[in-house]
């Protein structure tokens, strides 16, 4: 969605340029967000402006793949006691897998999490439920089971602090995915 | 105060020979009935010299147990009748007052030990209730000798068991809620005493005591995975008892008998309900299988039937199977909302549990078949009930909201008298203990 935005706000920008009234514009090294993942398509980094957001060949990119990997996409969120993925969360996963793949000395860890309502030990199944799932997910899209790990922390470490607001709860359903690089040998 | 404390209880024939039979009805209040006045009580506890202060204390805490079940209340008096330990009771003065127990006893101390004696009259009977009592302590378990007397008053005149001399295990909770420190603590049952037995450097959930008191088991994150720990209390070392880290390992709970523990362990996103051996912890097998959450379990006090959360039928509800596994029935039906944490009675004869809906979650109770089910609480943020030794009473976390702190509140089993547990942490997962001897 938020590519479609950008490229609509840059037909426009160009459309400006050709107006005749436009003052003259001065020149600048042009930096392009998107890099290409294995399969050929696009992965938006971010506004490279922005701390944490990298372009592919900065030398950053190397030492900080926590970093790199949050502008793929992190965190995936789910519906209320489910752990099914939603189109979204595919989407983000596959970019996951993407990077994953690319990064062969990459390991990850995927943190299910859940929401306030239910029991806090239900809760906790519910995150590994979770967890599993984007694990499932990221090994179909071949990244090797044995780099990625899960763990659930149910309820007690909540995104947000909400009182019931449904929006607010909706930000605590979620599995977000750490990576590290492996140590050598191991 | 982790030495042993050698607490002698000596029924020592204080009460006069031959008392005269009464004819009245013996003082009783029935904890069932639906409304009641509390009993007015009267204590009278001497000492002398530097034991004055103590006799004092002693007077406060056994007040304070005896008052806060909400079943007595302190007598006013305006003219005192002249009483002493060792001298015959004054029924016709004490009528005279609004008084229908009185409690004499003495307090003495020597170095470390002390010695106190009660008896328990009904003044309206004109007669003893009970024997009277000696209960001889080292100074530092002057607390205990307290709430043992005030056990025995409670005993007697309720005729249900004790158990204000008892400790509650809980989780201690500190810091903001997204990054919560939880630590895990015991303390009296009157919120006195606390003692924490992990540092809170590493997330610690639901504890559970073992049957005799002397061990704590809790889901510990220090591995990085949630792990179950048993924890001797008296000398504060844990033990890890599972660390597969492909497994997730939690919500541990002791049989009555002490020799198993059922647990939930997760594997490849899947939670069943597991036992192990205590003896021998490697020794463990499943006891539920398939693709449902299933958690929770507590016990039956006979140990023959484990009730636990599933949440097989779509959303979480109450199941109770045999010890070996076997003839899983659902017992929770209740319309919208699910329903969790169940906690066996210890004296078999509710299941308590947490009822989850659109409005928050309350704590409730039902027979273990399943009828008779009662909400004794409104919410919004009520979870995990644990019963008193004795099964009339309850304790629970509180949660006002997101924001504000947990904290622990007790209920009897008839929904009367609601109170906050005595403490100054935020707490919530608590855990009662077993009657101490």
């Amino acid at each position: 969605m938020r590519l479609k935005l950008a490229l609509v706000a840059a037909v426009l920008a160009l459309a400006a340029c050709n107006m005749p009234a436009d003052p003259p514009v001065v020149s600048a090294p042009v930096t392009d967000p998107y890099v290409t993942d294995a399969g050929g398509n696009a992965v938006y980094l971010g506004d490279v402006n922005k701390p944490g957001s990298r372009l592919p060949g900065d030398p950053a990119a190397d030492t900080a793949p926590d970093a790199q990997f949050a502008a793929v996409g992190n965190t995936v969120y789910f519906a209320e006691n489910e752990a099914t993925l939603s189109d979204d969360a595919r989407q983000t996963l596959t970019r996951q897998a993407a990077w994953l793949v690319q990064n062969a000395g990459a390991t990850a860890m995927v943190e299910g999490h859940a929401d306030e309502p239910g029991t806090r030990e239900f809760n906790l199944a519910l995150g590994a439920r979770r967890a599993t799932s984007v694990r499932e997910y990221l090994v179909a899209k071949g990244v090797e089971a044995g780099r990625i790990q899960t763990v659930s922390f149910g309820k007690e470490r909540p995104a947000s602090i909400c009182a019931s607001e449904a929006s607010c709860l909706a930000r605590n359903r979620r599995a977000v995915t750490a990576v590290s690089q492996s140590q050598a040998g191991v | 105060m982790r030495a042993h404390l050698a607490l002698i209880l000596a029924a020592l024939l204080l009460a006069p020979a031959g008392a005269a039979l009464a004819q009245d009805e013996p003082l009783r209040i029935e904890i069932t009935e639906g409304t009641m006045a509390p009993m007015p009580i009267a204590l009278r506890i001497e000492a002398e010299g530097e034991a004055v202060a103590l006799a004092a204390e002693i007077t406060g805490v056994i007040e304070a147990d005896l008052t806060g079940t909400g079943l007595f209340t302190l007598a006013e008096i305006r003219d005192l009748p002249d009483t002493r330990f060792d001298r015959a009771v004054d029924y016709v003065g004490w009528k005279a007052t609004d008084t229908e127990a009185l409690v004499t006893g003495s307090v003495s101390a020597e170095g470390d030990k002390i010695v106190v004696r009660f008896r328990l009259f009904d003044i309206f009977a004109g007669q003893p209730l009970g024997d009277g009592m000696q209960l001889d302590a080292p100074r530092a378990g002057w607390r205990r000798a307290a709430h043992k007397i005030a056990d025995q008053i409670y005993a007697r005149i309720t005729g249900e068991a004790p158990y204000f001399d008892s400790r509650i295990a809980f989780i201690g909770e500190s810091g903001p809620a997204t990054a919560r420190i939880k630590r895990v603590g015991v303390m009296d049952a009157d919120g006195a005493d606390v003692k924490w037995l992990t540092a809170g450097g590493e997330l610690a959930l639901s504890p559970r005591f073992s049957p005799d008191g002397r061990t704590v088991l809790y889901t510990s994150f220090a591995s990085g995975m949630p792990q179950i720990m048993a924890m001797d209390v008296e000398s504060v070392r844990a033990l890890p008892l599972t660390s597969d880290p492909r497994a997730m390992s939690f919500a541990p709970r002791y049989s009555p008998d002490g020799q198993w523990i059922a647990f939930s362990r997760e594997t490849a996103g899947n939670t069943d309900i597991w036992i192990m051996q205590v003896g021998n912890p490697r020794f463990s097998k499943p006891l539920t299988q398939g693709p449902s959450i299933d958690t929770a379990p507590s016990w039956s006090p006979d140990g023959r039937q484990i009730v636990f959360e599933s949440d097989r039928s779509g959303n979480s509800q109450l199941y109770i199977m045999r010890a070996d596994g076997s003839d899983p029935v659902r017992i929770s039906f209740g319309e919208g909302g699910g329903y969790g944490e169940p906690a066996w009675s210890p004296r078999g004869d509710r299941i308590a549990f947490t009822r989850h809906g659109r409005q928050g979650s309350a704590i409730g109770i039902m027979r273990p078949d399943g009828s008779d089910e009662r909400l004794l609480t409104e919410g919004p943020g009520d979870a995990g009930p644990s019963w008193a030794p004795n099964g009339r009473v309850l304790i629970f976390t509180r949660q006002p909201d997101e924001e504000g702190s947990a904290q622990l509140h007790s209920v009897d089993i008839t929904g009367r008298n609601m109170r906050p547990v005595a403490l100054n942490d935020a707490a919530s997962d608590p855990a009662w203990g077993p009657l101490l001897p």
